[in-house]
């Protein structure tokens, strides 16, 4: 039996996490010891993905790494999980920024450091699982298993109104899915009623037969579930309330691997299980992803507060994810992807910037900030590179997924690309006119006079987040190798699915020798 | 042929162990401690033994009681509340100065009342098995003499339940006069080959049957005794009779519901989809607004009546199967919560609001864990046992058509998981201002609740086995 690699990525940090609750002593004493646990344990983690991705087949849209074990047989519920180009991208992102982000929070965590470490290890596992799960009953289980160490994250190291906030946040993004869980229900008795026996693989729920009446309630409970983690305009409230008053470990995490599931739950399940009834919602999504783009810059704009006015930009740059997904060509939908990546690396990496702003100041609005460049010109450097790569400047991470999502819509319908190409400018208006408050003219805070620039620690994380960024700005193909094959099946085993949408408006699409349903590699290249 | 007693030899273990409670109690010198409850121990775990020896057995004794796997699969669910509630039961005792021999012997005749009204097949029979259990746990609740909110609790819940035994009785009434039996299946037998419509007589039967049965279950109209009798209770008897009580109820009600009144299924499940609906709905929606742990846990455990209607309603094969795992899961869970509550308890301070909780972490962090598992398991989260739970009865909903149930069910589980998440709160997240003072907590009782913990994951990530066990008590009744 080959080595289960896709398990060991959701047992480590369970197991490591166990190994914390083990370390003697009290606060003061194992708190040192207990974060390089965690630490090297994430690392061990991300080492494994990249792993996963150097012997990953690029040119295969199959999912990869598969295992399949019954789980629990009298209801057909597998054990069952793969990679595609997608999912695997998405793992590396969720273990790169893992330690990163308990990295970032080394200093600023001072109660509780063990179990800090244990939430964010048992968050890890549960994201991982998400992205391997091919079986919807499993995905559920960690789709929802995911909320409870976030919940702690928020509510117990959050900022004054981190009770609110935490709950907020658990409530919303409960409501949203417990109606995705009666979809899978009835997805599974349909296959019952199909083919004699229940069934929650997705590859199998893919060929099922699904009438559009069905389509359209199964599509509308799985889209709101999405939407709300994504978020979507208007289900976005949640997000500022839970971004701003969670740590800077939380904030990295959510932003930068948890609203990509809502994407990811799109093109994953929602758009390829109802072809039909997404073809009929993709105008009405497209809609509000563009309204969200706008609204979200705007509203970024006027943010006194600096994680504030991130959080806002994530909904303006999710928009367009979104926008990518519904356009559902291979431009739209490998650029919606590539977005995803982009936006944790330059997300990520905002929020680190803004926490270490935090530990130095103990506040987060923009007035109590100016004249930084003199102060702190190495911290004031990196803020620069990953603002400009948030907004997208060519030869930077940004610039490449907008430019394919815009590429995708404006084949699809030009409207939508052209009032999202608004978002651009936005974001460049709202984030370079935050950086100059913060960072330029004169300093007139005395506080800010002698803050330190950045230390060895934050170097350590600073550094990692620019590679990535202007590695994925100068060589994409080297991410969307992967991708592409496993976008090309979704895009196409949905436009069969759904013929109704005119093939001309989705552009050119290359005749595929590809079956249109992905299949299980039958032997993993190793 | 001689009459075989196979099927009643778990009542009789858990029978034989409180009478020998009693006779150990007095002998008992004032003052003496004695391991009786090592005594209940030792029948209920009789119990367990004949239980795995019978199963698939299909035993039947008297014509009136059958070891079938559905009442075995109950019995052994009673076995564990009995043997969880035996285990917090010691702290109680000795803070409150209870009658350790009484008190031990009511629990175990009620568990031994509450066997039999999972293994009855004759109304007659279930009607004793619940006299039986009810007059114990009236006495069990009113056991702190001397505490007026015990008192009057023990009153109210004597009144309705008497009041709930007479419907019940007259609902036994009604299905004599119109079957000339008692006994299930011959009722069922009837019924199948009556022609036309139900009559008025079936109607009123079956409401009076239902009535009594709601009482019992605590389903909304007729919940009205449970904040106060749960919250008057001592909370490990609170524990006991959240979880006991409403497995036997339950397990007769899907009984006489599936089997005799089967083929009078569309008079009833109307009702009961009604009841389910309102069950839920007032079960949480009241929780939201407690600010007493034990009322809190009170309505929930009210909502999770509904939830174990929807399963007997969606009575397919998949809700039979569901309502038992239902209330396995439910049981240990509840009564791990209910353990917890117990174990915080003070002699002068009970300890019992949600705002004695805060900075619980501190004090107590295992403590605070565990209480944490069993709120997320009733709030239905995975990887806990709640989550499967939940995840089954919704599966019988939907597939037997109750989508509207289902919806009504998802949808209140989030509202629950609110007022769970409230105790959360103030565990992890609000430092106390005045500490409270929390006992220290006993060796047993502690690792009860550990053991609950254990299982609850065990049944959430590796439910196969019971599952499979739940579903093989199917064929035998229906």
């Amino acid at each position: 039996m080959p080595f289960p690699i896709l398990t060991s990525l959701v047992a480590l940090p369970v197991v490591g996490a166990i190994l914390l609750l083990l370390v003697r002593g009290d606060e003061e004493r194992s708190a040192p010891l207990v974060r390089k646990v965690a630490l090297i344990v994430s690392l061990l983690v991300f080492a494994e993905t990249l792993l996963l991705w150097m012997r990953f087949n690029p040119a295969s849209g199959d999912f990869q790494f598969v295992e399949r074990h019954a789980w629990i047989p009298a209801f057909g519920i597998e054990y069952f999980v793969g990679v595609d180009g997608i999912s695997l991208l998405l793992l590396v992102l969720t273990a790169f920024l893992t330690p990163l982000a308990l990295l970032g929070s080394w200093e600023s965590v001072h109660k509780q450091t063990r179990a800090f470490c244990v939430f964010v290890l048992l968050l890890e596992s549960a994201m991982m699982g998400v992205f391997i799960s091919l079986d919807l009953f499993l995905f559920y289980i960690f789709w929802d298993a995911m909320l409870v160490p976030m919940y702690f994250l928020i509510g117990i190291w959050g900022y004054e109104r981190r009770i609110y906030a935490s709950i907020k946040f658990i409530l919303y993004t409960m409501a949203g899915s417990v109606l995705m869980l009666l979809a899978i229900l009835g997805l599974a008795y349909l296959h019952y009623t199909a083919t004699g026996s229940y069934s929650f693989d997705l590859l199998k729920l893919y060929e099922i037969q699904v009438t559009p009446h069905q389509q359209f309630w199964f599509f509308l409970a799985f889209a709101l579930a999405f939407a709300i983690k994504v978020p979507l305009f208007p289900f976005h409230t949640w997000l500022p309330d839970a971004h701003v008053e969670a740590p800077t470990a939380g904030s990295v995490i959510l932003a930068g691997v948890m609203l990509k599931m809502g994407t990811y739950g799109l093109v994953r399940f929602a758009f390829p299980l109802f072809p039909e009834a997404a073809a009929y919602f993709a105008p009405a999504l497209a809609v509000l992803a563009v309204i969200g783009i706008i609204y979200g810059a705007l509203v970024a704009m006027v943010q006194p507060d600096m994680k504030k006015l991130v959080a806002y930009s994530s909904v303006s740059h999710l928009g367009f994810v979104v926008l990518g997904i519904a356009a559902m060509n291979t431009q739209g939908v490998s650029g919606a992807v590539y977005q995803m990546l982009s936006h944790g690396i330059s997300t990520g990496g905002l929020f680190l910037i803004v926490g270490m702003l935090s530990d130095r100041r103990h506040t987060r609005l923009i007035a109590e900030y100016g004249g930084l460049k003199k102060v702190t010109p190495h911290l004031v450097a990196a803020f620069l590179i990953v603002t400009l790569a948030s907004i997208g400047l060519p030869g930077l991470n940004g610039f490449v997924g907008e430019f394919l999502i815009l590429l995708g819509a404006f084949r699809w319908d030009p409207r939508l690309a052209a009032f999202a190409a608004t978002g651009v400018i936005l974001s460049a208006t709202y984030m370079l006119w935050m950086f100059q408050r913060v960072n330029y003219g004169p300093v007139t805070n005395e506080k800010n006079a002698a803050l330190p620039d950045l230390r060895p620690r934050e170097w350590a994380v600073i550094v990692p987040i620019i590679a990535v960024a202007i590695l994925m700005g100068v060589l994409p193909n080297l991410f969307l190798r992967p991708i592409e094959p496993s976008v090309e099946r979704i895009v196409n085993h949905f436009h069969q699915g759904a013929p109704s949408r005119i093939q001309a408006a989705a552009g050119p699409q290359s005749p595929s020798p590809q079956s249109p349903v992905p299949k299980v590699a039958s032997e993993a290249r190793r | 042929m001689t009459p075989s007693l196979n099927a009643i030899v778990p009542m009789a273990c858990v029978t034989a162990a409180g009478i020998a409670a009693m006779v150990a109690e007095s002998f008992r010198d004032p003052g003496e401690r004695m391991p009786i409850a090592g005594l209940g121990a030792v029948g209920l775990l009789g119990a367990a033994f004949a239980t795995v020896l019978l199963w698939n057995h299909n035993a039947s004794s008297f014509g009136v009681v059958a070891a079938d796997n559905f009442g075995l699969f109950v019995t052994g669910t009673l076995v564990v509340i009995g043997l969880l509630s035996l285990a917090i039961s010691g702290p109680t005792i000795e803070r409150e100065r209870l009658p350790g021999g009484e008190y031990y012997a009511l629990m175990l005749f009620a568990t031994a009342g509450m066997i039999l009204m999972a293994t009855a097949t004759d109304l007659l029979v279930i009607f004793l098995a619940l006299e039986v259990m009810s007059l114990a746990v009236y006495v069990l609740t009113g056991i702190r003499r001397d505490s007026p909110t015990s008192t009057e609790a023990a009153f109210k819940y004597f009144l309705l339940g008497a009041f709930a035994s007479a419907f019940f009785l007259y609902g036994i009434a009604f299905t004599y006069g119109l079957t000339g039996t008692t006994r299930l299946d011959r009722i069922g037998v009837l019924m199948a080959v009556q022609t036309g419509g139900p009559t008025p007589m079936q109607y009123l039967a079956l409401g009076f049957l239902i009535v009594g049965f709601a009482f019992k279950v605590a389903a909304v109209p007729f919940h009205m005794w449970t904040p106060d009798a749960y919250e008057g209770a001592p909370p490990a008897v609170t524990a006991f009779m959240s979880t006991g009580v409403k497995a036997a109820a339950f397990a007769a009600f899907v009984r006489v519901f599936l089997s005799a009144f089967e083929p009078l299924r569309g008079s009833w499940s109307e009702v009961i989809w009604l009841l389910a609906a309102a069950t839920m709905i007032v079960g949480t929606v009241a929780g939201v607004t407690q600010s007493s742990v034990k009322r809190m846990l009170a309505y929930s455990s009210i909502g999770h009546g509904g939830y174990l209607l929807v399963a007997l309603v969606s009575a397919n094969d998949f809700g039979k199967g569901a309502v038992l795992f239902y209330l396995l899961t439910y049981a240990i869970t509840n009564i791990g919560a209910f353990g917890v509550i117990a174990l915080l308890d003070n002699a002068d301070r009970p300890n019992d609001q949600v705002k004695d909780y805060a900075g619980l972490w501190n004090d107590h962090p295992v403590l605070a864990a565990l209480m944490t598992i069993f709120l997320l398991s009733l709030g239905g989260f995975p990887p806990m046992a709640g989550f499967i739970a939940k995840w089954y009865v919704f599966s019988a909903a939907v597939k037997a058509g109750y989508t509207g149930l289902a919806i009504i069910g998802v949808l209140t589980s989030v509202v629950s998981v609110f007022f769970y998440l409230r105790i959360v709160v103030m565990m992890y997240m609000t430092p106390a201002e005045t500490p409270a003072q929390f006992p220290a907590v006993p060796k047993i009782a502690g690792a009860a609740l550990v053991v609950s913990a254990i299982l609850i994951f065990y049944l959430g990530i590796l439910p196969t086995r019971v599952l499979e066990w739940a579903a093989a008590s199917i064929s035998t009744i229906f």
